[in-house]
């Protein structure tokens, strides 16, 4: 069974919240997702190898050559709040009283 | 100008002997797209002036004899990135989102001189099989308005199917461009993981994401296929192979052809009219000197709980970039730098990528990682073992392509288990890496169509593109032409 606090702890790894309806929908409907996942359980996987990528490629190496592909003006096209060629976010560090 | 009376080649022929120019042709596809489109909804973007721009360009210069591609218009499904071209992936989150560069298959389409018409609707970030997801509301399927027309690649499969286009791009992680094809009687390849290049598709399920075409015939999607082939420095796991020409697998016989069909996927829970429309395929290639084995598969059900948790866990890591800060939408009256995170990825995402990252996130979270994520893993590995051994001794795997015909605007969305069941089929051969097909193969007693699916070996499309053809040569379905049945629900 998945909890409803299981619930709100991944979705603050995940950045994301839920308002109380949205929890308990999303608690329910992730039950049910786990439950039928679950019955991988039944594989016997003893000594088998994980596939985690299904390339043929083991490394893939390149000269690290600096390469101009995009203007700065470019880049910052799609930025949502910017400033003199910088992008803009809320204050990162709280301000200290008496500062 | 009709795209159900033409193919590619025909309209090469018209272009290079000035029978039409390439803007007549251009803007008679515009003509199709503004008469059909607000009754189906396939597209998102269209991009009319550019593509003008370019068909005056390629006319000032003539359409050469050896480029077949040239002043083709084709349409690009909307988590491909499109330099200056809107490209959303169907997502709130990205509905600003204007691309500053290319991805390579636009790069590649681009030197053969192709028009891009327009963006597609897809399941947003193509989590999804019915376009239901789309932040852009849904595309109704041609044959019948009130049934979903497959997805993710949903937009791109009805605008084939309608006539819009001749052909599309469209991606696949789990049946994306296959289930699609199949429930708009049209044909769609996944070729091999890392035969085309990722670069600039937006990233889902990084080791099962495959970009592939969608188009009425056979070779259409061999010419567009052999143009988008080929690796790529700007994707590491883009195969260092030579990309063989695919229309020279077109005319050849299936004489001889080993296909094996696997009990797994005719047994429970397969449509009658399909099961009946396989066996029927069946019949017509062993008509053609094939011969065709039952197979099993044994770990095909566990397939989809091993997809869902491994490409959920990967869509978590790969939609981590959308934070608000360097590109798309970004939360309004937001005061810290975590409420930024927060907020534009709870008001961005819509609910399925929700409950994707909420699944991948769980299954790669401390303590749960080795019961989900590494078993799913572990799976993965016995279902890639289960298809090499049928290779083995077989050319070709053949089977339905969906459980069901198109299924009812609506019907499914509600409970996710069930549409996420209803990928079965598909998803074993993105689980594996290797090519697979679908291909128009009938129709429901409702008059909904049918796909067969053909999966080859890893790097064999060959034997797909040489079986697909055949069994268009000896059939008609994909001559049938949708009717926009019934109006909206």
């Amino acid at each position: 069974m998945i909890s409803k606090a299981q619930v709100s702890h991944v979705a603050k790894l995940a950045r994301l919240e839920f308002n109380e309806t949205e929890l308990e929908n999303f608690t329910s409907q992730l039950d049910k997702i786990v439950e039928f996942v679950d019955q991988l359980e039944a594989v016997d996987t003893t000594g088998v190898e994980p596939t985690t990528h299904i390339s043929n490629a083991i490394n893939v190496f390149r000269e690290d050559v600096p390469q101009k592909e995009a203007t700065r003006t470019e880049l910052l096209k799609n930025v949502p709040e910017q400033a003199d060629g910088l992008i803009r976010v809320p204050a990162i560090i709280e301000k200290e009283e008496g500062e | 100008m009709n795209y159900f009376d033409e193919d590619i080649a025909s309209l090469h022929e018209k272009l290079v002997h000035k029978e039409i120019t390439v803007r007549q042709l251009v803007e008679a596809t515009f003509e199709q797209i503004e008469a059909k489109d607000e009754k189906i909804n396939a597209f998102v973007t269209l991009n009319k002036a550019a593509a003008l721009e370019k068909a005056d360009a390629l006319d000032a210069k003539g359409i050469d004899e050896a480029t077949i591609l040239a002043g083709i218009p084709l349409a690009i499904k909307d988590n491909i990135v499109t330099k200056g071209l809107r490209t959303t992936a169907s997502s709130h989150i990205l509905d600003n989102f204007e691309p500053v560069y290319n991805a390579t298959v636009m790069d590649k389409l681009d030197a053969k001189d192709t028009i891009t018409v327009g963006k597609t609707n897809l399941d947003e970030f193509a989590m999804g099989g019915s376009t239901e997801t789309s932040y852009f509301g849904v595309t109704r399927n041609p044959w019948q308005l009130d049934k979903v027309p497959g997805g993710s690649s949903g937009g791109s499969a009805a605008a084939v199917a309608a006539g819009e286009v001749i052909a599309a791009l469209g991606t696949d992680t789990g049946g994306s461009i296959r289930q699609p094809a199949a429930f708009n009687g049209i044909f769609g390849i996944k070729p091999t993981y890392g035969r085309v290049s990722r670069w600039g598709l937006m990233a889902f399920g990084s080791s099962l994401d495959q970009i592939g075409v969608l188009s009425r015939s056979v070779k259409d999607s061999a010419l567009v296929l052999n143009a988008i082939s080929g690796q790529d420095a700007h994707d590491g796991t883009s195969i260092d192979t030579a990309v063989p020409d695919f229309t020279a697998a077109l005319g050849q016989s299936v004489k001889g052809m080993k296909i094996a069909v696997p009990k797994e996927y005719m047994g429970e829970g397969i449509d009658p009219d399909i099961v009946a429309a396989v066996k029927a395929a069946i019949a017509t290639f062993e008509k053609l000197g094939a011969t065709v084995d039952e197979v099993t598969l044994p770990y095909t059900k566990y397939a989809v709980p091993a997809y869902y948790i491994i490409a959920s866990s990967e869509a978590s890591s790969n939609l981590q970039r959308y934070d608000g800060i360097r590109y798309g939408f970004r939360a309004k009256d937001v005061h810290s730098l975590d409420d930024v995170y927060i907020k534009s990825r709870s008001e961005g995402f819509g609910d399925e990528v929700k409950r994707r990252i909420m699944l991948g996130t769980f299954s790669l979270s401390a303590g749960y990682y080795d019961a989900y994520f590494k078993k799913a893993a572990q799976v993965r590995t016995l279902i890639k073992q289960d298809f090499e051994k049928i290779f083995e001794t077989h050319d070709l795997i053949l089977g339905p392509t969906t459980p069901t015909p198109a299924y009812g605007i609506g019907e499914k969305i509600t409970d996710p288990v069930t549409m996420y069941l209803n990928d079965i089929l598909t998803i074993p051969a993105n689980l594996a890496g290797i090519p697979a097909a679908s291909m128009p193969a009938g129709f429901s007693k409702a008059g909904l169509p049918i796909g067969v699916q053909l999966m080859a070996k890893t790097l064999n499309e060959t034997a797909i593109f040489t079986a697909a053809d055949a069994f268009e040569k000896a059939t008609t379905f994909h001559k049938q032409v949708p009717e926009f049945k019934g109006g909206q629900n």
